[in-house]
């Protein structure tokens, strides 16, 4: 299926502009560049500015949530989605859900929650936009259950290079659809999409915590988690050395039934009022999360919580957004920055996980933030992160030199046990590394090439992994 | 494009033999680079090519005459052609005479002060322009302590390198905000061929020690250092301390 839209609305693409030249980073503060940024209201102003696209490309940013540079583009056009029509329309009969691609999923929670309906897949944050979401099939803590964003999604309309708009399905379009999710938006520009929607009762999450003494335990843990909850995660305290290295708390949980609530918090089930508590400053001092803050804030992470409880009634954004409470969090490492190492390793390679753990605790790399999660199934997503196996997900400043060492080890030990990085969070893997970790990436490449002969949609993160 | 930890693809190295440069090149390479282009007067011979080479890098030369403005052009749009987006500029060209010999040849001296000072103008003009179309990238400016202040012992070279210092530093204000930047790096005394035949002078380093000095500034974007670090102190109080007292240095 595919709509061209009327020549008629299609405006100059002098209309979309004003560009302003600005320099982008990911969240990570790091490898800034410069590019012309446009803000296009509509679909047919996109449409115009794929139509005539410049020299060096283009790619869409939404909130600039993926850590890398994967939304920004050297020299070339970037198209701040956040400024598209918000568009929104909910069938709580059918439970689908259709967006346009700017809407962050904290606005799509706002106005789904109070309707007992959630989104299929939340991140660490929700403040990305559903565009964001699906070109890089974001996973959360139910992908052993659920999988990622795109197993759930039913149809998205992508505007590709030259203009044309299309709507992409599953079962329609599988080449495209599944090149599209998880493609880092290098197949075309993502302007809206259908997904199915989670029925929930309540806002509430009941939570089981367990504190675990050390990685072994963690592991056990986790595995056998898997099957009784439909949300996991591990917090692991990488600070901890010697026989409490890999140290962690698990929480788990389910979202509370109506009759699971306390009478107080059933008289309005579905409330939910995410606040932010506070912001960074603009500004932070180098090094102000060193080695003696982040150990301290990780010991009181992991005394702070309880040895074993269970049945704790927690709210959404408790359970799922914690960071989402301090705006601009990514601020506080610094003008230094920081990177996330995000890698999943298959299971019965357990040894390559502890091994890696070992080696940051030896050469005292900090880790701000660790988590440890377990992914169920893949999707046929071409260039989609998520296999089987764990994920360990690092924070680590970058004003420590050792990673420079350490990094490409670590990506050799991940790549010869069948590993791969996240695509989303990466700064640093070379282009060997991105080629070996997804085996389906020539594939990607004949399809891409299908939709993107001139290879108009362009990244930082395509020119410096060569995708 | 360089990624989080200051590693490259990318390099062109101007002033393809220069021991300084090579030394970059190599860090580069250990780091990740994989296309590489030398381009020196003449080329550059084999064997040092060869020297650069590993598995999976290319390493090329071409022929470049720093003090023919006339030909920068033509060699900047060769390097894009070759490399595509540029990550890194090394430029490291220049020559190093003495007081007597260039008292005695005047015209030598201005020939001199082009190659370290004139010939870099051009050529790094038209790289920060391509920089500055491709939205990132770093041009990296060898200038000396030479000229910080200028001093009578080498008054030639250390005029052209106070220029280059002062146009480079001044070159990477302008590309402010445009994603590409001048890295300035100030060394001491670099035991090379080139200084060979000149006495070393304290806080003397080689240019391995320059090398890791560049590869963690471009990790960190700073836009100036000095190398080795100590050296900051010393000349900014040797830039402000009276003549007199500087017209009695032995150099």
């Amino acid at each position: 299926m595919s709509c061209e839209p009327d020549p008629a609305d299609r405006p100059p693409a002098a209309l979309a502009r004003p560009v302003v030249q600005r320099q982008l980073t990911g969240w990570g503060r790091a490898m800034r560049t410069t590019a012309d940024v446009a803000r296009p209201r509509s679909v047919a102003e996109v449409s115009a500015l794929l139509a005539d696209p410049p020299a060096r490309g283009v790619i869409s940013r939404g909130l600039g949530r993926a850590y890398g540079d994967a939304a920004q583009d050297a020299g070339g056009l970037v198209l701040d989605l956040t400024g598209l029509a918000p568009d929104l329309h909910v069938d709580v009969a059918a439970a689908t859900v259709t967006a346009s691609a700017g809407v962050s999923l904290d606005a799509l929670m706002r106005a789904l929650v109070p309707l007992g309906l959630w989104v299929p897949v939340s991140p660490g944050t929700r403040n990305v936009t559903l565009g964001g979401a699906l070109a890089a099939d974001v996973h959360g803590k139910n992908h052993h259950v659920d999988g990622s964003f795109g197993n759930a999604v039913r149809a998205l309309r992508l505007v590709l290079p030259g203009g044309e708009v299309r709507t992409l399905t599953p079962d329609g379009t599988p080449e495209p659809f599944w090149a599209t999710l998880g493609g880092m938006g290098l197949t075309g520009a993502i302007v809206s999409a259908t997904f199915t929607a989670h029925r929930i009762q309540t806002s509430r999450m009941l939570v089981d915590t367990t504190r675990t003494a050390d990685l072994d335990q963690t592991l056990t843990a986790m595995a056998a988690d898997d099957a009784r909850y439909h949300y996991t995660v591990a917090w692991i305290d990488l600070m901890a050395r010697g026989a409490a290295m890999g140290r962690s708390v698990l929480t788990s949980g389910e979202f509370a039934r109506l009759d699971q609530l306390p009478a107080r918090a059933a008289r309005d089930p579905l409330a939910y009022h995410p606040t932010v508590r506070a912001a960074a400053p603009p500004w932070a001092p180098p090094r102000l999360l060193n080695r003696a803050s982040i150990g301290a804030f990780n010991e009181l992470w992991f005394r702070k919580a309880p040895r074993h409880r269970t049945g704790q009634l927690q709210t959404i954004p408790a359970y799922f957004h914690p960071l989402d409470m301090v705006a601009g969090w990514n601020r506080l490492y610094g003008p230094a920055g920081f990177m996330q190492y995000q890698f999943v390793v298959p299971f019965g390679a357990e040894d390559t996980l502890s091994a890696i753990v070992a080696s940051l605790s030896d050469h005292r790399i900090v880790s701000f933030l660790t988590v440890l999660k377990r992914f169920g199934p893949a999707n046929p997503g071409y260039l989609s992160f998520p296999t089987p196996g764990w994920t360990l997900a690092l924070d680590l400043p970058l004003d420590q030199p050792g990673l420079t060492e350490l990094i490409p080890r670590f990506d050799e030990a991940v790549l010869a046990v069948g590993g791969r990085h996240y695509l989303a969070k990466d700064s640093t893997m070379s282009p060997a590394t991105a080629r070996a970790g997804y085996p389906r990436l020539g594939e990607w490449q004949d399809i891409r090439e299908r939709l993107d002969p001139d290879h108009v949609m362009r990244s930082d993160l395509a020119r410096r992994l060569q995708l | 494009m360089k990624n989080a930890l200051g590693a490259v693809s990318t390099v062109l190295l101007l002033g393809g033999r220069s021991q300084i440069g090579q030394a970059i090149v190599t860090a580069l390479i250990d780091g990740g680079a994989t296309h590489v282009l030398l381009a020196a007067r003449g080329g550059v011979a084999e064997p040092e090519l060869a020297a650069l080479r590993r598995d999976g890098v290319d390493v090329r030369a071409c022929d470049f005459d720093g003090t023919d403005p006339a030909t920068h052009p033509q060699l900047v749009a060769a390097a894009v052609d070759q490399l595509g987006d540029i990550d890194v500029v090394i430029d490291a060209f220049g020559v190093l005479g003495s007081n007597d010999e260039y008292e005695a040849d005047p015209v030598a001296a201005a020939d001199a002060v082009t190659a370290n000072f004139g010939g870099h103008v051009s050529v790094d003009l038209l790289v920060a322009e391509r920089l500055r179309d491709q939205g990132h990238g770093t041009l990296v400016v060898l200038s000396s302590v030479a000229g910080m202040p200028v001093r009578p012992g080498n008054y030639v070279y250390g005029a052209a390198k106070a220029g280059l210092d002062g146009f480079a530093t001044a070159l990477g204000d302008r590309l402010a905000g445009s994603g590409a930047a001048v890295l300035v790096v100030r060394p001491g005394y670099v035991h090379t061929r080139m200084s060979a035949d000149v006495e070393p002078a304290p806080f003397s380093c080689t240019a391995e020690d320059v090398a890791a000095a560049v590869v963690a500034a471009l990790r960190t974007g700073r836009r100036t250092i000095w190398v080795p670090a100590q050296l900051a102190p010393v000349f900014t109080i040797l830039k402000n301390a009276p003549r007199a007292l500087i017209r009695r240095m032995p150099r």
